[in-house]
């Protein structure tokens, strides 16, 4: 039952494991993979764990279970046993190879009978000399039997030292997350470079009686122009790693004809800037100038602030207020929208509801996302004849 | 031919990965290896290949790689001219059907290894469009309406850089390992395979500067093992005193090539 024991703590860590993967481990163990506790943790984690992300959790859940735990000295028939008691759980699904449950179960015992054979046969499936993939410190040497009392320590103590911990990373939109929504971004239009169009140059060659006549057509390019304005600083401090991310992920994507990212605080006024760290900055008339109807601008802000900061002219500086640039952006790139890191309750703020009315606004998590991009796709008439 | 694989005489490799190479082998998945640049990914497959006796089968990844690449290519260019001057037998559409490096793997009449090769470099969708591949090992030609099955079942190793996150649906189905960097004591060993002769104390204390330097806080691209190499190199031959590598970092070039780290480094000095 131990192993069950796995599967419930490595849950508790937030590690789901799928029935197909758990049923690989399970293959793992039957086709005699694992000798002692160090072969179960390897097999384990490698077939269980995707990422080195997720390494410290499993060495959590794996000292949990194993910790203090007395293994029987042949490993295989106490996992074989195990085995016979486990019951698969409704609605799970039996891997395609094997029609039933039952008939993975006979599998399982087919091959460890094999296994045993090929042992008493003296030839041991893992190296021998110091070469075993499994064994500490040279413990399978000269034949000594796996199993008895002390031997599983290692694994458990390799585990309990955590040193996958650095890498652990609990986020909850990943860069990737951002890419895949960006990616649906595209508006392909044929131009650049020409290629080969193969189904134009059939087409062409059967009309002109089999005279070849090769048909080249331009590639397809994106035509989306992304614009990304960040707010930074102030109450956006502790989102900073989120909108990090998104920045890395828009500036990776190089699908787009142009990119281009712009800083602001609180809202953007006469200036925008390009780095914050050198003051290199645009003006925002600039800017807007630039703005065509391919344009999506992403704003990224909290949009909450003291009212006078959005309503009148910021720091010193004469002309439009904050919202009126916010205004005149989304007029020239009418597919805009605005993502909020904080959560929709925090929303009922004068500046917040404002800028909302200006430009639509969605919170920066995964179902936020999704809305944003559905919004931005949609909007401002974009593609055919602009 | 041997099942299990021990590392050869120039592969050194740690417990965790050889059990996981062999748990791949066995189970029939993908093994995915993640790792820092510099940690030995691509040579893996070589070291696999050379112990088991099998052939080994390479298939770069570029930016424009498409899953279909690595099965087959219909030269129709080929064929289309051929049928204008009429040379050949046009409607032999087999002869212009040529294997990718998949194809090929799974037409052989042995067991091999295929190393796809910085996966991570191909577009987002690349892993799911191999999912039912290297499942099944099996895919469909539909201009000549036939499908090529693997006679055996090659070992499939796949290295990824992490600079694409890879799908899940595609994680799922493989074996992962993570080949951590190494750590002091096996850094000696890698050390010494390649810079037998250097003294014990420049090494000690090139070590220090070293993983101090990759412990550095906000440090953009952390030195890797091959830099290390060549900074040992130019300071033996420089003949660097052991006692100067505490006050002063010579060389920095060779270990950092960003500029914003270079800073960090004379900063925390």
């Amino acid at each position: 039952m131990i192993l069950l024991n796995l599967l419930f703590n490595l849950r508790s860590q937030g590690l789901g494991v799928g029935t197909g993967e758990w049923l690989a481990f399970l293959r793992g163990l039957a086709s005699g993979l694992v000798e002692d506790l160090d072969g179960l943790y390897y097999l384990a984690r490698a077939v269980l764990v995707h990422s080195e992300a997720h390494y410290d959790a499993f060495d959590l859940a794996f000292t949990a279970t194993f910790k203090g735990v007395e293994l029987p000295p042949k490993l295989k028939d106490a996992l074989w046993e195990w085995l016979q008691d486990a019951k698969l759980g409704e609605g799970e699904r039996v891997p395609g190879d094997y029609e039933s449950w039952e008939q993975l179960q006979e599998e399982l015992r087919k091959r460890l009978e094999e296994q045993k054979e090929r042992h008493d046969g003296g030839s041991r499936w893992v190296g021998t000399g110091g070469t075993s993939p499994f064994g500490h410190s040279g413990r399978n040497d000269q034949g000594i039997r796996v199993g008895g009392e002390s031997q599983g320590r290692g694994a458990v103590q390799v585990a309990s030292e955590r040193r996958w911990g650095e890498y652990r990373t609990d986020m909850t939109l990943s860069v990737r997350d951002f890419k895949v929504a960006l990616a649906m971004l595209r508006n392909l239009a044929r131009e650049g470079r020409e290629e080969l169009d193969i189904e134009g140059t059939i087409a062409k060659t059967a009309k002109g009686g089999g005279e070849i006549d090769l048909h080249f057509a331009k590639e397809r390019v994106n035509r989306v122009h992304l614009l990304l304005l960040m707010d930074v600083g102030g109450s956006m401090e502790p989102h900073a790693a989120l909108v990090s991310r998104l920045f890395t992920a828009a500036k990776e994507m190089k699908v787009f004809k142009t990119f281009e990212a712009l800083y602001f605080h609180n809202a953007p006024y006469r200036f925008v800037y390009k780095s914050y760290a050198t003051y290199e900055r645009r003006l925002t008339s600039d800017v807007i100038r630039d703005l065509t109807p391919q344009h999506r601008i992403i704003f990224v802000g909290d949009a909450s602030m003291a009212p006078w900061e959005l309503f009148n002219t910021g720091f010193g500086d004469t002309g439009p207020s904050g919202l009126d640039w916010i205004q005149r952006m989304s007029r020239k790139a009418p597919a805009s929208v605005w993502l909020n890191p904080d959560p929709p309750r925090y929303w009922d703020h004068p500046t917040v509801r404002a800028i909302g009315n200006a430009v639509p606004m969605f919170h920066l998590s995964v179902s936020g996302l999704r809305g944003a991009i559905r919004k931005l796709r949609a909007g401002g008439t974009p593609g055919v004849g602009a | 031919m041997s099942t299990t694989f021990a590392g050869t005489a120039r592969y050194i490799a740690d417990e965790g990965l050889l059990a996981d190479v062999n748990a791949a082998v066995l189970l029939g998945r993908p093994l995915l290896v993640k790792g820092e640049p510099g940690t030995g990914k691509t040579v893996l497959a070589t070291a696999v290949a050379e112990a088991l006796g099998v052939p080994l089968y390479t298939w770069s990844i570029k930016s424009t790689t498409k899953a279909v690449d690595g099965l087959y290519h219909y030269d129709v260019v080929q064929r289309l001219n051929d049928a204008r001057f009429g040379e050949g037998d046009v409607r032999d559409i087999r002869r212009y059907i040529r294997m990718g490096v998949l194809g090929q793997a799974f037409n052989t009449e042995q067991r091999v290894v295929v190393l796809i090769d910085e996966i991570d470099k191909a577009d987002l969708e690349f892993p799911n469009d191999l999912l039912r591949e290297l499942d099944e090992m099996v895919f469909h030609v539909p201009e000549i309406d036939e499908t090529v099955r693997a006679k055996h079942r090659p070992i499939v190793i796949i290295t990824s850089n992490a600079e694409k996150e890879l799908p899940d649906a595609f994680l799922r189905r493989c074996v992962f390992h993570y080949i951590a960097f190494p750590d002091r004591e096996r850094m000696r060993k890698i050390v010494d395979v390649h810079l037998p002769n250097l003294s014990e104390k420049l090494v000690e204390s090139a070590f220090q500067r070293f993983y101090g330097l990759r412990r550095l806080d906000g440090i953009r691209k952390k030195p890797s093992t091959s830099e290390l190499v060549d900074w040992l190199s130019v300071l033996a031959r420089a003949g660097v005193a052991p006692e100067e590598l505490a006050a002063k970092l010579p060389f920095p070039g060779i270990l950092l090539k960003q500029e914003q780290d270079l800073e960090l480094a004379k900063a925390k000095r």
